[in-house]
């Protein structure tokens, strides 16, 4: 494996592929616990973790996958680090286990560590899937940090719980609810959208 | 010809033929010309009338001055304040969304002017600066222009803007004031102790009703005719939006059958309830009176964009229209729900022109 296809690999996660912002898959973490900077990185680190461990995992098992167990296999591949980062979170983070509450679980049902699965780990070697579920892992964790730092930052004037807009800035409710993140995500994707086809007519 | 010509050129040996060819070009030519017709036929729909986007939405504006009269009339100042920052924010918005997009200006057709003066109508009249910007910025921008303009936006844009509006600052649009000659009222407890005030804050016809409310003192419906209750800027007065509707009725720019249907489910609705259990629920010609209901029949959900085409799908949007709103007035938090419902019916405009529309004689095309 050349190291020019790592590097290729591992941006491919980070924008061209970019699972919540392009591919928009893993949308219910993404809308459901963007409504702070604190949140989204917890939840982005976490995903990422699980996402290289079953990359690395089911990479080096592939040969040995059937057919049509293979997506069993996934899952219990999966849910075993999910659990594991949830017994992390609630050891090392219980305030912020207990606020994320049933979406560290809810890792195991995301589509975006199915996918990669499916798309890379089950076809590549070891460390192409590792650099692979870094940079998409990254990409995620990006995205949705990203639409942590909008939200909180218009709905509750602060960014990571650090004021940043003054006591006069009324803060504007709708940000934190669903229907802030809905619209968040609209205007983000529309003006990555806009990025990327910029960037084709240029090229 | 040119072409043919020019392509038979090569062909030395066939003079003839290409001579004749020319012939009968020619003679193709004097028929064409021959059969030029005086009246061109072009597809269906045949009538015509002098109606532009332009005439519909002054016809909206001019209905909508006695409401507007009333409003200065009844909340002084703020009734100018707020309806001339709605108009100036919302134009400059679709000025600089075409401007980015690189889109003809679209200002002349007057829609944006419409929005703007039926969102002011649809907010409290102490809003303060900022937020009526922020509430005209998403009604045009969220509301219209992202769905490619006028025509295309499948909710009103005004209700955008107030929907986003009330879930951005929930508080400040629920604080509702008193008319502002109620000062020397002796209803309004600040102004028994001669305090010297802006403006008297006081529960809508509407919030009284919901339980808990501190000061349950309906309005007569004498009250709400005229207008003199609190309220949104431009929904408090029947008698001044009735005035317009007529007006609008008489031009045709709306038809009877959304208001029909709103407000006829509504009473019939509020009618049941008020049979059922007098104490709880209150007269229905009050839930007539009260909030938007008329201002939301006869202005809102007659919005010609996001309302069905069809008149049988009319009616069963604004049925849905006039339920909604009596089932969130009734038995939901809210207070109003005029917009929510609207908002709803919006998204299920489509389906209800799709399945109203009338077929073609012989049942649909194949395609």
């Amino acid at each position: 494996m050349s190291k020019s296809n790592l590097v290729s690999q591992f941006t491919n996660g980070l924008w061209a592929e970019n699972p919540s912002l392009v591919m928009l898959i893993g949308m219910c973490p993404t809308l459901a616990i963007t409504n702070s900077v604190a949140n989204a990185l917890t939840m982005g680190m976490a995903t990422m973790f699980v996402l290289v461990c079953s990359n690395l995992v089911i990479s080096l098992i592939r040969s040995q996958l059937q057919a049509h167990l293979r997506i069993l296999v996934y899952m219990l591949i999966v849910a075993t680090f999910v659990t594991v980062a949830d017994y992390m979170l609630q050891a090392y983070l219980f305030t912020m286990s207990q606020s994320l509450g049933p979406y560290v679980p809810l890792i195991i049902v995301n589509c975006v560590i199915l996918a990669r699965a499916e798309i890379c780990a089950a076809k590549k070697g070891p460390v192409t899937s590792f650099v692979d579920g870094l940079g998409v892992g990254l990409g995620f964790t990006f995205s949705l940090t990203l639409l942590g730092v909008i939200r909180e930052l218009f709905g509750s004037r602060s960014i990571l719980n650090y004021q940043i807009l003054p006591d006069s800035f009324e803060p504007w409710v709708v940000m934190v609810l669903p229907s802030g993140a809905f619209l968040t995500l609209g205007l983000v994707i529309g003006l990555v959208n806009y990025l990327r086809s910029r960037k084709r007519v240029e090229a | 010809m040119n072409s043919n010509v020019s392509h038979d050129k090569g062909q030395e040996f066939s003079d003839a033929r290409t001579q004749k060819i020319h012939e009968n070009a020619k003679v193709l030519e004097k028929i064409a010309e021959a059969s030029q017709p005086e009246w061109i036929v072009e597809p269906g729909p045949h009538l015509s009338d002098k109606s532009t986007t332009r005439r519909l939405m002054i016809d909206v504006i001019v209905a909508l001055i006695p409401a507007m009269a009333v409003a200065v009339w009844v909340f002084g100042f703020n009734a100018i304040r707020l309806t001339g920052l709605c108009l100036v924010s919302c134009l400059a918005t679709e000025y600089l969304f075409n401007l980015i997009r690189k889109r003809p200006g679209t200002l002349g057709d007057f829609s944006a002017v419409v929005t703007a003066i039926i969102l002011a109508f649809s907010l409290p009249p102490t809003l303060p600066n900022f937020a009526v910007i922020l509430g005209s910025v998403a009604a045009i921008a969220i509301g219209k222009m992202i769905f490619g303009g006028l025509g295309q936006n499948i909710f009103n844009p005004a209700m955008v803007g107030r929907a986003f509006l009330m879930t951005a600052f929930p508080v400040l649009m629920t604080t509702w004031v008193a008319p502002v000659d109620w000062k020397v009222d002796s209803s309004a407890p600040a102004a028994v102790a001669g305090e010297n005030v802006d403006a008297v804050s006081q529960a809508t016809p509407l919030t009284m009703l919901k339980p808990g409310s501190a000061d349950r003192k309906l309005p007569v419906l004498r009250e709400l005719i005229i207008g003199r209750t609190s309220g949104s800027l431009g929904e408090t007065s029947v008698v001044a939006l009735l005035l317009g509707a007529v007006y609008l009725l008489a031009r045709r720019t709306i038809t009877w059958h959304i208001p029909l249907g709103m407000l006829g489910s509504a009473v019939i609705f509020a009618g049941i309830a008020y049979m059922a259990a007098p104490g709880k629920f209150v007269n229905p010609m009050f839930h007539l009176g009260a909030g938007a209901m008329i201002f939301g029949a006869f202005y809102i959900a007659t919005d010609l964009v996001s309302s069905p085409l069809s008149r049988k799908g009319q009616l069963i949007y604004g049925v849905g229209c006039g339920v909604l709103t009596m089932v969130i007035r009734q038995f939901g938090t809210y207070p109003e729900g005029v917009m929510f419902s609207i908002l709803m019916m919006n998204g299920l405009a489509p389906l209800i022109t799709r399945y109203t529309i009338s077929k073609p004689l012989g049942g649909n095309v194949r395609a």
